[in-house]
C-alpha cells in the first residue's frame, strides 16, 4: 500500500474513531439534559421530597450540598494554599520537600471510598463527631487538599523568577515577597484550583456514603453536628434503593442535571475568572 | 512597630510550615487509619466472640478449617469422613433448632435449663456439631468446644469465598473482589486506550485549532462530571442495552462495569496522552519530513514512540482511576462477591463492596474490619500505580488531569 493510501486510510479511521467517542460523551450530557428538563422546575429546586421521593423537589439536599461545599473548602483552601506556599517558596530543596511533593501526589491518586473509610475511623468514631456535617467536610476536605495545593505550587512556580529576585533584592521577607509580588500574579490559577475543588466536592458520593450523608431528612441542619442529604447521594438513593426506582426516575434525572450544570457553572466561572483576571494580571 | 512586624513574620511562616507538614502526614494518618482498623481481623478467629461452636467428646477429628465448618453447616459436607473422623452422619444444632427437640415454651425459659438442654444434647448425640451463645455455656460441658483456626494476612487475600454474613463463622476470602475489580478495569482500559489514543492523535494532528478549542474544554468538562451521575446514566442506559442485546435476565454484569469505567476514563486518557504526543520537539518531525515521510509515518514511527512513557502513563492513571472507583461500578455490576468467570456475569468490586456492605454490618464487628482491610488492599493497589507513574514520569510534565 502506498504511503498517501495509508494515511488516508489511517486519517479516516482516526476522524471517525474521534467522532464516535465525542458522540457518545456528549449523548450523556445530552441524554440527561433531555430528560432532566422537564423536571427542573423552581418547586424542584424549592420544594421538599413527597410522596416517598416520587414527587416534590430536593432542596434539602441542595441545602446539604452547599453546607458539604462551604465547610469543606473553608477547612482545605488555607491549608492547601498555604501548603502550596510552603512547598514553592519556603521549603528548602531537600528530602521533606520531596516527601511532602510525594504524599500529595498519593492524596491525589487514592481511591475516594479510602476517604470515606478514613473519615469514618478518624472523624466519625475516633473523635465521635458521629454521621455529621463536621464528619463530612473534613473528609471532602482532605480529598480536595492535593487539588489546592498542586494548582497553588504550579501557579506560584510559574511567575516569572525576575520578579522574586526584584522582590528580595529590594530587601522584602519571604512572606512579603509572596503577599505582595506572587499571590496577586498567581491569583487567576489558585482561583481556578479552588472553582475545581468545588465542582469535585458537590459531586463526590463515596466519601460521604459513610460520614454524613442522610437517606431521607426534609429539613435543615441546625448546626454542624447535624447529618443532610446531599444530591450525589440523593441520586444513588433515587435511583438504586428507593421504594420504586420507577416512580423516583424522573427525580432522578433532574438531580442528574442539576449535578452537571453545577459542574458545568464552575468550568465556565474558571474561564471567565481567567478572562477577567488576566487583564490586571499579564507580568509573566 | 518594627517588632510587631517581625513576630507577625515569624508567626505567618510558622503557620504556613506547619500547614505544609499537615499535608504530608495527611496520607500517613490515613495509612495508619486503615491499617490500624484491619488489623483487628487477623490473628484471630473469624468468629463472632460471643459464639461457641462445639463437637461432641467422643468425635476425635482435629480443629476443622472455617471453610470447613461454613460446608457442615451449608450441608455440603454431610458425612463426619470427610474430615477424618469415624463415619456417620453430620447431626446439626443451631440455637434455634432447640424447638426440634424440645417444646418451644421450653427455649424462653431461664438460661439454666438451656444450659442442661444442651449439655444433654452433646452427651446424647456423638456426630452432633453445634453453635449456641458463650452465655449458654454448661458449667460442666459434656461436649468439645472447636478451636476454630486464626485468619492470617495470606488466607485473607487468596481466600476464594467472601460471605461475610456466613454462619456460625464468617468467610473472609478477598480473592473474588481483588479478581473482580482487576476483571472490570483492566478490560475497560483495553477498551479506552485505543480509542483515547485515536482522539489524542486526532486532536494533535488531524483537527484544526478551531475544533481543538471547543475540544478541549468538553474534555475537561466530561472529566469534572461526577462518578454517580455515569453511574445512573450506566443504569438507565447501557444496563437494558446489554440486557437485550445478549438476552440475559438482568444486565448487570462485569461487561456493563467495563464499558461505563471506559467512557469515565476517556476524558484522562486522551488529555495526558494528548500532552505526552504535543511534546514531541519540532526538530523530530522535521527530520522525518525531510526524510520524506508522510505525516501517518512520522506519527506512528516518530511521535508516538517518543510519546510513549506519557501513553503508558495516561493508561495507568485511567487504570487507577478505573479501579478505584466505586459509585458507577456499585450501580452497574450487579454486585455479586464471586469469582468471576465471564464478561456477562455479575462481579462486585472491592470499592463497591465496602460502599455496598458498611451500611448493613454492625460497629466494631469483623466485618467493618474485612472492609478495611480491603480498603487496605485498593490503597497499595493504586498507590503502585500511581508511584510507577510518578516514576516514570520526569517531574517537569507532571499529571495534568487528576
Amino acid at each position: 500500500m502506498s504511503k498517501k493510501l495509508m494515511q488516508a486510510v489511517m486519517f479516516t479511521l482516526f476522524r471517525l474513531l474521534s467522532l464516535m467517542v465525542v458522540c457518545i460523551l456528549f449523548s450523556i450530557v445530552g441524554f440527561i439534559a433531555y430528560r432532566g428538563l422537564a423536571v427542573l422546575r423552581p418547586q424542584f429546586i424549592t420544594g421538599l421530597p413527597e410522596n416517598g421521593m416520587t414527587e416534590g423537589g430536593i432542596f434539602p439536599a441542595i441545602v446539604g450540598t452547599l453546607c458539604l461545599m462551604t465547610g469543606s473548602l473553608l477547612i482545605a483552601f488555607p491549608v492547601g494554599l498555604l501548603s502550596g506556599i510552603y512547598v514553592s517558596e519556603f521549603a528548602p530543596d531537600n528530602r521533606l520537600k520531596r516527601f511532602i511533593q510525594i504524599m500529595t501526589n498519593s492524596l491525589a491518586g487514592t481511591p475516594s471510598i479510602i476517604f470515606g473509610l478514613f473519615g469514618m475511623a478518624l472523624f466519625v468514631n475516633q473523635l465521635g463527631f458521629g454521621d455529621s456535617i463536621l464528619a463530612g467536610s473534613l473528609t471532602l476536605a482532605i480529598l480536595v487538599l492535593p487539588v489546592i495545593i498542586r494548582s497553588t505550587e504550579e501557579s506560584l512556580n510559574a511567575v516569572n523568577p525576575a520578579i522574586r529576585q526584584a522582590s528580595y533584592a529590594l530587601g522584602a521577607t519571604r512572606w512579603q515577597t509572596v503577599y505582595r509580588a506572587l499571590l496577586p500574579l498567581a491569583l487567576p490559577d489558585i482561583l481556578s484550583g479552588l472553582l475545581v475543588s468545588f465542582s469535585r466536592v458537590s459531586g463526590e458520593t463515596a466519601p460521604i456514603l459513610f460520614t454524613v450523608a442522610a437517606y431521607y431528612l426534609p429539613r435543615m441542619p441546625s448546626s454542624v453536628y447535624d447529618q443532610v442529604m446531599a444530591l450525589p447521594y440523593h441520586l444513588y438513593v433515587l435511583s438504586t434503593s428507593g421504594t420504586d426506582p420507577e416512580a423516583t426516575r424522573s427525580m432522578a434525572y433532574g438531580t442528574a442535571l442539576l449535578l452537571i450544570l453545577i459542574v458545568l457553572f464552575f468550568n465556565v466561572l474558571t474561564v471567565l475568572v481567567r478572562r477577567l483576571l488576566s487583564k490586571y494580571v499579564n507580568i509573566k | 512597630m518594627k517588632k510587631l512586624f517581625n513576630i507577625s513574620n515569624t508567626l505567618i511562616t510558622l503557620l504556613i510550615k506547619l500547614c505544609g507538614l499537615i499535608s504530608g502526614i495527611s496520607v500517613l494518618l490515613i495509612i495508619i487509619f486503615l491499617f490500624s482498623e484491619a488489623s483487628g481481623l487477623f490473628n484471630k478467629p473469624s468468629i463472632d466472640q460471643e459464639t461457641v461452636i462445639a463437637i461432641s467428646k467422643k468425635n476425635t477429628i482435629n480443629d476443622p478449617e472455617a471453610i470447613q465448618i461454613k460446608q457442615i453447616f451449608n450441608r455440603e459436607i454431610r458425612n463426619w469422613s470427610a474430615l477424618g473422623g469415624k463415619p456417620d452422619s453430620i447431626l446439626l444444632f443451631r440455637l434455634d433448632d432447640l424447638i426440634l427437640y424440645y417444646p418451644a415454651d421450653a427455649v424462653t425459659e431461664v438460661p439454666d435449663t438451656m444450659r442442661a438442654r444442651i449439655n444433654r444434647l452433646f452427651a446424647q448425640h456423638d456426630n452432633l456439631i453445634g453453635y449456641f451463645p458463650a452465655s449458654l455455656m454448661p458449667h460442666e460441658f459434656s461436649g468439645r468446644v472447636l478451636r476454630i483456626p486464626n485468619l492470617n494476612v495470606m488466607d485473607f487475600i487468596r481466600g476464594r469465598e467472601w460471605i461475610p454474613d456466613a454462619r456460625p463463622v464468617n468467610i473472609y476470602g478477598a480473592l473474588p473482589l481483588i479478581t473482580g475489580t482487576l476483571w472490570v478495569s483492566l478490560l475497560a482500559i483495553l477498551i479506552a486506550l485505543p480509542l483515547g489514543l485515536a482522539v489524542a492523535i486526532y486532536m494533535v494532528e488531524i483537527a484544526g485549532r478551531n475544533i481543538n478549542r471547543i475540544l478541549r474544554p468538553a474534555i475537561t468538562l466530561l472529566s469534572g462530571i461526577p462518578s454517580i451521575v455515569y453511574g445512573f446514566f450506566g443504569l438507565v442506559v447501557i444496563v437494558p442495552f446489554i440486557q437485550d442485546q445478549f438476552g440475559l435476565p438482568a444486565g448487570e454484569s462485569a461487561l456493563a462495569g467495563a464499558i461505563l469505567l471506559a467512557i469515565m476514563a476517556l476524558p484522562t486518557i486522551i488529555s495526558i496522552s494528548e500532552q505526552a504526543i504535543r511534546n514531541t520537539p519540532q526538530s523530530m518531525k522535521e527530520a522525518s519530513y525531510a526524510l520524506g515521510a508522510s505525516k501517518w509515518q512520522t506519527i506512528h514511527k516518530v511521535m508516538i514512540p517518543f510519546a510513549s512513557r506519557g501513553i503508558i502513563a495516561s493508561a495507568l492513571l485511567g487504570l487507577a482511576r478505573a479501579i478505584g472507583e466505586t459509585m458507577a461500578v456499585l450501580m452497574v455490576t450487579g454486585n455479586a462477591a464471586v469469582m468471576p468467570s465471564g464478561f456477562l456475569e455479575p462481579v462486585r468490586t472491592i470499592p463497591a463492596a465496602i460502599a455496598a456492605e458498611m451500611g448493613e454490618s454492625t460497629q466494631d464487628g469483623l466485618h467493618v474490619k474485612a472492609l478495611f482491610a480491603l480498603g487496605c488492599i485498593l490503597f497499595v493497589i493504586t498507590l503502585l500505580i500511581n508511584l510507577s507513574v510518578e516514576y516514570m514520569q520526569p517531574r517537569t510534565k507532571k499529571r495534568m488531569m487528576l
